[in-house]
C-alpha cells in the first residue's frame, strides 16, 4: 500500500523532503512508516525519542494502524506562538 | 467578511477583529481578553533578526478546535479564537492572537491563558530563528493531546 509521509522543521531539513509517498508492507502501523524512513535516512533516528506521529492530520502514536492513502506526518518539539 | 475563530495565515494579525469575533455572541458576554504574542530581538543571549515560522496547516486548525473544546469543558459558555502567522515575521510583529469572551472577567483572562499554554504544548508549528551568526530550528514541546498530566498543568497556570 501506498502512504504519504509529511516532515517539518528540523525532520524535513534533515531529510531534504517535506512531502513523498512511500510502499509500505500491510499491515501497518506509524511505526512501520517510521521504519522505511530511518531504513532510508539513517540519521532521522535521532529523533524517535522526541518526535511527535500524526495520522491523517491528528496526533496519533507509533501504534497507530495506518491504511492505504494515509498521510503520515513526524514532527519535531513544537514551537509556536 | 466574517473573522474565522480559527486561522493560520500569512497576512498580518488582527487582535481586534478576532475580538469582535469572539464578542458577536450576544450582550450576555462581559469580557473579552486578547493575547497578542510578538516577535522580540533576542532570544537566550542572542540578537534575533527575524523569526521564519511553519505550520502543518490541516493539523493546526484541527489542534486549535481541541483547545476550543478543552477550554469549553473548564469554562462553561467560553467563546474563544486564535490566529496564529507564518512565514516571515520581523522583530516586533505579531505571531499569535488570542480572544476570549465571557460572561466574567475570570474566565475570560484563564481561557486566554489556557490557550497559548496549550498552544506551547500541542499545536503543530514550528520557528525558525534567524540570529546575529547563525539560523537555528526552535524545539520546544513534545506533547499528545491526551496526556492529562500536561493539561493540568496548562489549567493550573491559567487559574493561577
Amino acid at each position: 500500500m501506498r502512504v504519504t509521509i509529511r516532515l517539518f522543521a528540523r525532520l524535513r531539513d534533515l531529510v531534504g523532503q517535506t512531502e513523498f509517498t512511500r510502499e509500505i508492507a500491510a499491515p501497518a502501523t506509524a511505526a512501520s512508516v517510521w521504519q522505511v524512513l530511518v531504513d532510508e535516512y539513517p540519521a532521522a533516528r535521532d529523533h524517535e525519542r522526541t518526535m511527535s506521529v500524526a495520522v491523517n492530520a491528528t496526533y496519533a502514536r507509533l501504534t497507530t494502524p495506518v491504511e492505504d492513502g494515509d498521510e503520515v506526518a513526524f514532527l519535531p518539539p513544537v514551537s509556536g506562538g | 467578511m466574517s473573522v474565522p475563530l480559527v486561522a493560520i495565515t500569512t497576512t498580518v494579525l488582527d487582535a481586534a477583529a478576532l475580538a469582535s469575533a469572539v464578542s458577536a455572541a450576544g450582550p450576555g458576554l462581559g469580557a473579552v481578553t486578547t493575547f497578542v504574542g510578538l516577535v522580540r530581538d533576542h532570544n537566550v543571549g542572542r540578537r534575533v533578526h527575524f523569526l521564519e515560522y511553519e505550520a502543518y496547516d490541516a493539523m493546526a486548525l484541527g489542534v486549535m478546535d481541541v483547545i476550543r473544546a478543552e477550554a469549553a469543558e473548564h469554562w462553561p459558555g467560553i467563546r474563544l479564537g486564535m490566529h496564529h502567522r507564518i512565514g516571515r515575521l520581523e522583530v516586533g510583529e505579531a505571531s499569535i492572537v488570542i480572544a476570549a469572551a465571557s460572561a466574567h472577567r475570570a474566565d475570560a483572562f484563564a481561557a486566554c491563558r489556557y490557550a497559548i499554554e496549550r498552544v506551547k504544548q500541542i499545536l503543530p508549528v514550528w520557528k525558525h530563528e534567524h540570529f546575529e551568526g547563525g539560523d537555528v530550528w526552535l524545539e520546544g514541546a513534545t506533547v499528545h493531546p491526551d496526556d492529562a498530566e500536561a493539561r493540568r498543568k496548562a489549567y493550573a497556570i491559567a487559574c493561577a
